[in-house]
């Protein structure tokens, strides 16, 4: 006993002892005083080259430390100048012409010229980079061909420097969301110099996107990466708005566990948080919380069916699994995120103009009987299908959700299957898989985004589905100047889409945050960005 | 007791190699690659990337070639960290977890042999019943679950610690302590048997006859012998240790090597997952090494075969 | 040789008292083990039983009722431990995973039990060189990163509880068949393994009748220990999402979700996390209480 007891007085007076001097600065104070923000930032970023990233933890870093020619407003997704001072469109809606910042600069002091961006591109759509986003490139003129190889002479693809800060566009069919997708981390600028020092230009992999290495336009440079730990970013001296940025830089924190994240803005350790924990956000609603923030995000979870799998190859049979999802309940009763439940495959809300309204309503008498129609009456004889998704909590209770709603309404049993990240979007790009669980954040704010993935042999399609009528609508509405005519044939094509429904649109999700009091002028674009040179930290 | 260094040593070369060709062609049979992602890759650039990494090479080439670099301890590259070799990933994220194996492994040693030496000395008292339940109750509550609840005590109500991280030195303590008191609970149970054991024998009371107080009994006959199934214990516990870590790095969000492990696994990185398995491996036929010199220190029985 | 005298042999070349009956009269004034033994019976006959009589399917969801904390009264009945966050009966689910849990426990030890005693039996009787080998093999085989390797075959192949069983119950037998070669290696010396040899008896069957009962009190009470080990294994599979498939339950798979929602709906983490650390805890007890009953050494 006396043992034990000089245990506890061992263990136990140097804890007092450290929480008598324990630091009185919390980490948010202390960046509140510095200028420093500290934000979770989600997975660890894989990689920080603009143009070979994929996902979004990446993109977030990346977007503060180069600057496309033009990003959106964060209060009316108007595309305003960034890299570009102005620009001009001609009438054909063909050729756009750009004049760059005069005092655009490179984060080692060099000018940002049109040359620059010409040879960005060029290394952007060489096969060899091997970037998953070169097809963002490709209403440029010859854009396609260049990256499948066709030629290797790049004067054939529509980008010219017209002047040391004009820089011409040129597409192959007019393209009305062209300055959309100028905000994507793929049409980034990088500097060539910084990049042929450390390897080819095309290279891919090389060691020039790290600290100390790399040389970026945007308004803050990186200072370090720490793998698991942190990645800090700090003001860019040399950009062209740097007068205006207040902060002098971000710690941007991998952080994969919500609940763990939660709890380090709890304990003020963080200013801003990448999501909120489901089961947290209802006590955060609830009492009001002013820490709590949420916006619409421009994404739709949705699932997929593979049309190649009898009977899911009857477009009845899909129909009638669609429209026996109650979405209003797992919206309300299941995320519990403020979700909203999607009618659509495009995701509704002030993001564009288009908003062609619900396509259809949770209808399990009208699913029984296209089920019925199918040759499944109660479900009789229906055989066991799998649902397939990742391996996470949201996806799973959707998934057992979804699973006892088809039970229930249709009669039919299915299975669920859970497989990590790697293996599950390889069981979808074969085909291997019934029913999949899928998510999308569009890429610039624009229906094309969405509609276009499931164009016949779409490389996102992944159900094996086609149609050559809806091919024909999204050409043709992309083909399209008037925009509300344009409008009009996108909603033709997504009512056919959704007729056919090799996709079931479950979601629109939200981005929940949680913010501390101090930051500023912190605004989240419905694609996932965050422009953070605007944000300023007030201490009282 | 060189001869047996020299042939563990040599036994040590053909486990390795079977270890590391198991991994490899594993992974390789497995589904699912490394460059699947949710935005889908050219044909074009998939070949690229392919030719790149040298995957378009025959298996028995590609393995072949692997155990080349390897012999010259070149571990590859990453592949979901496309900038960073497997070597940078061991330098940057090992040394964390071997401080918290250290740590967790001076806990269970300090915890388990005071628990355990305490609980001997008052054997089937009271205060030995409390002391052993105690222990049981160590090695029944999953690690998952004593991290969590101690960080909602610790960090979130009385906000002594930080819930997670590994920068402030005060970090250390909570995720040590979870990693050693599970191993702490055996530890006690081995020594307590073992040492009980010790103290029923002859050469024990015979101590205290000759008018040794218990104490010196206790340390002087009754603990070396009494302590070598502990030891025997130690080289599967420092292991077990660093996997262990697995979860204390996950709950605690620590940068180790465990969650760089479970993350390339599910990543398929096949190149972190080989290269993480052979490290693992060579660390475990060490610490057996070491586990087996040091019985064969204590034990002159042993010393002598 | 007929049966009957062939039972009369063994009875006369067995040493002493029965040993079993013996051991079982240590064992019941074992406080901590009958303890443990009583509250296993009651779980195992809980989680037996239990999901039948229970009002709600494990898997029976009432969206409406999510969370809710125990003792919420529900559309059949009370839910006297609460619900998930899809409104599914916690004690259904309880009682549901306790029976997963134990049998991927019971299986995966009898995967590691049977593989152990046939290895550690061959070693031992085989005597010798191939002793040594094999037992070399063994100790070759305990500096594998084990838990490496049950990660990576879980995350390789197509999640199954066969290959739940399989790949823990490879990972056990180690120790298993170091024991059994040893007390196969003691009794073989024995002079009733000795006279039945020389009565040509034939080796497979020796070990059968002969030398494996007589070794039974030490396999007992290693695979008693054997099973919270696998338990917690189990349990470990689960926190990475590796585990029973949904809406499946293990404890582990529950305790894992109660984790995550731990400050919202705590009964959702201690429901499972008791019953889990009481199950072990029993065991361990049990195991103990074997061991001392077996092998009195006070």
């Amino acid at each position: 006993m006396i043992f034990l007891c000089r245990l506890f007085f061992f263990v136990l007076t140097p804890l007092l002892f450290l929480t008598a001097c324990g630091p009185s600065e919390s980490r948010v104070e202390e960046g509140d005083r510095t200028g420093f923000l500290h934000v979770g930032n989600g997975a660890e970023p894989s990689n920080l080259d603009p143009q070979t990233i994929t996902g979004l933890p990446e993109a977030k870093i990346v977007s503060t430390l180069f600057e496309g020619l033009v990003e959106l407003h964060p209060e009316t997704n108007e595309p305003i100048p960034a890299a570009a001072a102005s620009w001009e469109v001609s009438e054909d809606g063909l050729v756009y012409q750009f004049t760059l910042q005069p005092e655009g600069r490179w984060s080692n002091g060099d000018r940002v010229t049109a040359e620059d961006f010409v040879t960005s591109y060029r290394r952007k759509l060489s096969p060899r980079l091997g970037s998953r986003y070169a097809y963002m490139l490709y209403p440029l003129e010859g854009a396609e061909a260049y990256h499948r190889g066709e030629t290797d002479d790049f004067s054939t693809v529509g980008v010219e420097a017209k002047g040391d800060h004009l820089l011409e566009l040129r597409l192959h069919t007019p393209a009305a969301f062209l300055l959309d997708l100028l905000t994507h981390p793929s049409w980034f600028p990088i500097h060539p110099e910084t990049i042929r020092s450390f390897g080819d230009l095309d290279e891919p992999n090389t060691r020039w996107t790290r600290a100390g290495n790399m040389v970026g336009n945007g308004a803050f440079r990186l200072a370090s990466w720490r793998p698991e730990r942190f990645v800090l970013v700090e003001k860019n001296e040399h950009h062209w708005r740097s007068g205006d940025v207040s902060l002098e830089g971000i710690y941007f924190y991998p952080i994969n566990d919500p609940t763990t994240e939660e709890r380090e803005f709890r304990t003020g350790r963080l200013h801003i948080t990448n999501s909120v924990p489901p089961d947290r956000v209802s006590t955060y609603r609830d009492r009001d919380d002013p820490a709590f923030h949420s916006q619409p995000s421009f994404s739709t979870y949705y699932y997929r069916f593979n049309t190649t799998r009898p009977p899911l190859d009857n477009p009845k049979v899909r129909r009638a699994l669609k429209l026996a999802i109650d979405r209003d309940a797992i919206t309300s009763e299941v995320v519990r995120g403020g979700q909203q439940p999607a009618y659509s495959y495009v995701p509704q809300g002030d993001f564009t103009d288009y908003r062609p309204g619900p396509f259809f309503a949770y209808d399990p008498e009208e699913a029984r009987k296209l089920l019925a129609e199918a040759g499944f009456p109660d479900g009789e004889g229906f055989p066991t299908k799998a649902i397939l998704y990742n391996t996470m909590e949201t996806h799973r209770l959707v998934a057992e959700a979804i699973q006892d709603m088809w039970a229930e309404e249709l009669g039919i049993s299915v299975t669920l299957t859970n497989q990590e990240w790697q293996v599950y979007l390889e069981t979808q790009n074969r085909l291997q898989y019934d029913v999949s669980r899928s998510g999308w954040i569009g890429d610039y704010l624009d229906p094309n985004t969405f509609l276009d993935l499931m164009v016949t042999d779409g490389g996102n399609n992944r159900t094996g589905w086609g149609n050559e009528e809806y091919d024909r609508l999204i050409t043709k509405a992309n083909r399209e100047m008037d925009r509300k005519r344009r409008n009009e044939i996108f909603a033709e094509a997504e009512a056919l889409l959704l007729q056919e429904a090799p996709v079931a649109p479950i979601y629109f999700d939200r981005t929940n945050y949680l913010m501390a009091p101090s930051v500023q002028n912190y605004y989240t674009t419905p694609t996932g960005y965050r422009p953070y040179w605007r944000v300023e930290l007030v201490s009282e | 007791m060189s001869r047996l260094l020299l042939r563990r040593l040599l036994e040590a070369i053909p486990t390795l190699l079977a270890v590391i060709t198991i991994t490899f062609f594993l992974l390789r049979l497995a589904p699912g690659g490394p460059f699947a992602d949710e935005r889908d890759l050219s044909p074009q650039a998939q070949a690229a990337m392919e030719a790149h990494y040298g995957l378009d090479q025959p298996l028995v080439i590609q393995y072949f070639r692997y155990l080349g670099n390897l012999a010259r301890g070149d571990l590859g590259p990453s592949f979901r960290y496309p900038t960073r070799t497997v070597n940078e990933i061991i330098v940057d994220h090992f040394p964390v977890s071997l401080e918290l194996g250290a740590l967790g492994f001076l806990v269970a040693l300090a915890l388990g042999l005071g628990a355990g030496l305490l609980a001997a000395s008052f054997r089937q008292r009271k205060q030995d019943h409390f002391i052993m339940t105690m222990a049981m109750v160590g090695i029944c509550l999953p690690t998952f679950v004593l991290g969590p609840l101690l960080v909602y005590v610790f960090s979130l109500q009385l906000g002594w610690f930080n819930v997670g991280g590994w920068g402030h030195w005060s970090d250390r303590i909570l995720p040590g302590f979870v990693l050693g008191s599970f191993f702490a609970a055996y530890v006690a149970r081995l020594t307590r048997n073992g040492v009980g054991e010790s103290m029923q024998m002859d050469y024990y009371r015979t101590a205290l006859a000759k008018g040794l107080s218990k104490r010196q009994a206790l340390w002087k006959h009754a603990l070396k012998p009494g302590i070598l199934p502990t030891i025997a214990f130690l080289g599967p516990a420092a292991a077990g240790l660093l996997t262990g870590s697995f979860v204390v790095e996950s709950v605690f969000n620590i940068p180790g090597l465990g969650q760089q492990f479970i993350n390339a696994a599910f990543g398929r990185d096949f190149t972190v997952v080989t290269g993480l398995v052979i490290l693992y491996a060579v660390l475990i036929l060490f610490f057996n090494l070491a586990v087996d010199f040091l019985q064969a220190l204590l034990d002159p029985k042993l010393r002598e075969s | 040789m007929n049966p009957v005298t062939e039972e009369k042999s063994t009875e006369v070349l067995l040493p002493g008292r029965n040993p079993m009956a013996e051991a079982w009269r240590r064992f019941r004034h074992n406080l901590p083990a009958m303890a443990g033994l009583i509250f296993l019976l009651v779980f195992f006959l809980l989680c037996l039983v239990g999901p039948w009589l229970s009002p709600y399917g494990f898997e029976q969801q009432n969206r409406t009722l999510g969370a809710a904390s125990p003792g919420t009264m529900g559309e059949f009945g009370r839910h006297w431990l609460g619900t998930d966050r899809l409104g599914r009966d916690l004690l259904t689910r309880l009682m549901h995973g306790g029976r997963l849990s134990f049998l991927v426990a019971v299986a995966a030890t009898m995967v590691s039990l049977f593989i152990g005693v046939t290895y550690g039996a061959i070693a031992a009787w085989c005597g010798g060189k191939r002793d040594a080998v094999m037992m070399r093999i063994v100790d070759l085989l305990y500096a594998l990163p084990f838990t490496v390797f049950l990660i990576l075959l879980m995350v390789i192949f197509e999640r199954s509880l066969l290959l739940l069983f399989i790949a823990i119950g490879a990972i056990e037998w180690l120790t298993m068949a170091r024991i059994v070669r040893g007390q196969v290696l003691v009794l073989k010396a024995r002079a009733f393994v000795e006279a039945a040899r020389s009565l040509g008896r034939k080796s497979s069957a020796l070990i059968l009748r002969h030398v494996l009962p007589n070794a039974m009190g030490p396999i007992i009470v290693y695979t008693t220990l054997t099973i919270p080990n696998v338990m917690l294994l189990e349990a470990f599979v689960s926190f990475l999402g590796l585990g029973v498939q949904a809406p499946q339950a293990s404890l582990g798979l529950l305790i894992n979700e109660g984790v995550s929602a731990m400050e919202s709906a705590p009964w959702l983490l201690f429901f499972p996390s008791a019953a889990f650390a009481l199950s072990l805890l029993s065991l361990n007890f049990l195991g103990d209480g074997l061991r001392d009953a077996f092998n009195p050494k006070e």
